[in-house]
């Protein structure tokens, strides 16, 4: 009984110490903005491409908005944009590249790491 | 440490030593990350409102298909009830996409089309040669379980009770099917009106109270 305290109390006492330690400096910043975090999301539930409107509409989001946070997605490769035409119309598409989902995943991760942390 | 020399120095930064907004923060985060995926995912294709409509329908149709004199009217109901069935079933999709602000033929909902629809189109061609061959009391069994085979694989990317709803179609597709032939025409419509009435008003129901609509 006693013991259980003392570490209960130990653990107590350390326990802000791995939030700030574990958590900050590394949290992917690049997908930290909302969009883009919505974008990530969004790509890996849908697990086929998504369309520049489904996105945006999925997003409530602008256009410019989109297409600015989506570039900066792109150029990280963690998603992969496709062009084409349907008819006459241009129609881009999203994935999620691996190195996309490796980063979503370890966010989550993160996140939880965060709760877990705070929680106990 | 360094506070002794240098009382007045403050990191540009502050450190967070107090972890509440932080946890706060991620929490909102994942909140707002499951918010998302759930609208990309076909979570939000999945009517349950409609379900309860359309087994309201199947009800009623059971009731009137069992006080039919003649099979072609007792087929006529059943047609039309099918029928009645699809057209809630789309309105209701949209009305549901069109709440969520999504569009109705988003990727997902493709993706739930494509594998919904092609077992419907075999039990059409099925239902036909039953038919033709005089074998009108199977034709229950092979649309329970053929509407089952779609609503698991349509939504197999859904929320899981939408796939457990068609586990039980096909149980009740199956037993339709293995009772013996004296039965089925006195049974053919509790069968009919047990799988697209009840397990659609029991699961339309479960879908509408946790899945918004």
């Amino acid at each position: 009984m006693a013991a259980k305290t003392n570490t209960a109390r130990a653990l107590e006492a350390q326990r802000p110490e791995p939030v700030k330690a574990a958590t900050l400096p590394d949290l992917d910043r690049l997908i930290h903005p909302r969009i883009r975090l919505g974008i990530i999301s969004a790509l890996a539930a849908a697990d086929s491409p998504l369309s520049f409107n489904d996105l945006k509409s999925l997003l409530e989001t602008t256009d410019g908005n989109l297409s600015v946070h989506a570039r900066k997605l792109e150029e990280a490769k963690y998603i992969a944009c496709m062009k084409s035409f349907e008819g006459r119309v241009p129609r881009t598409e999203y994935t999620l590249t691996p190195a996309g989902r490796k980063a979503f995943n370890k966010y989550l991760d993160h996140m939880e790491a965060i709760l877990q942390a705070v929680k106990r | 440490m360094y506070y002794f020399p240098m009382a007045s120095v403050q990191p540009i930064r502050k450190t967070q030593d107090d972890p509440i907004p932080l946890h706060a923060h991620a929490m909102d985060n994942l909140r707002y990350i499951r918010k998302t995926m759930e609208r990309a995912g076909s979570f939000t294709a999945v009517p349950g409102w409609g379900g309860v409509a359309m087994g309201v329908t199947a009800l009623v149709a059971s009731v009137i298909a069992a006080r039919t004199a003649t099979i072609d009217a007792w087929f006529a109901t059943w047609m039309t009830e099918g029928a009645l069935a699809v057209a809630i079933g789309m309105l209701a999709m949209r009305r549901k996409a069109a709440k969520a602000g999504l569009p109705m033929w988003s990727a997902p909902a493709r993706k739930f089309v494509f594998s919904f629809v092609p077992p419907l189109i075999v039990g059409a061609a099925l239902t036909m040669v039953l038919w033709r061959a005089g074998a009108a009391t199977a034709i229950p069994g092979v649309w329970l379980m053929l509407y089952g085979t779609g609503v698991i694989t349509g939504g197999a990317f859904s929320v899981p009770v939408v796939p457990v709803m068609g586990v039980c179609f096909l149980v009740e597709g199956a037993l339709a099917l293995a009772a013996p032939p004296g039965w089925s025409v006195p049974w053919n419509d509790v069968w009919l009106g047990a799988g697209f009435g009840g397990l659609h008003v029991i699961f339309g129901f479960i879908i509408a109270r946790r899945y918004g609509g």
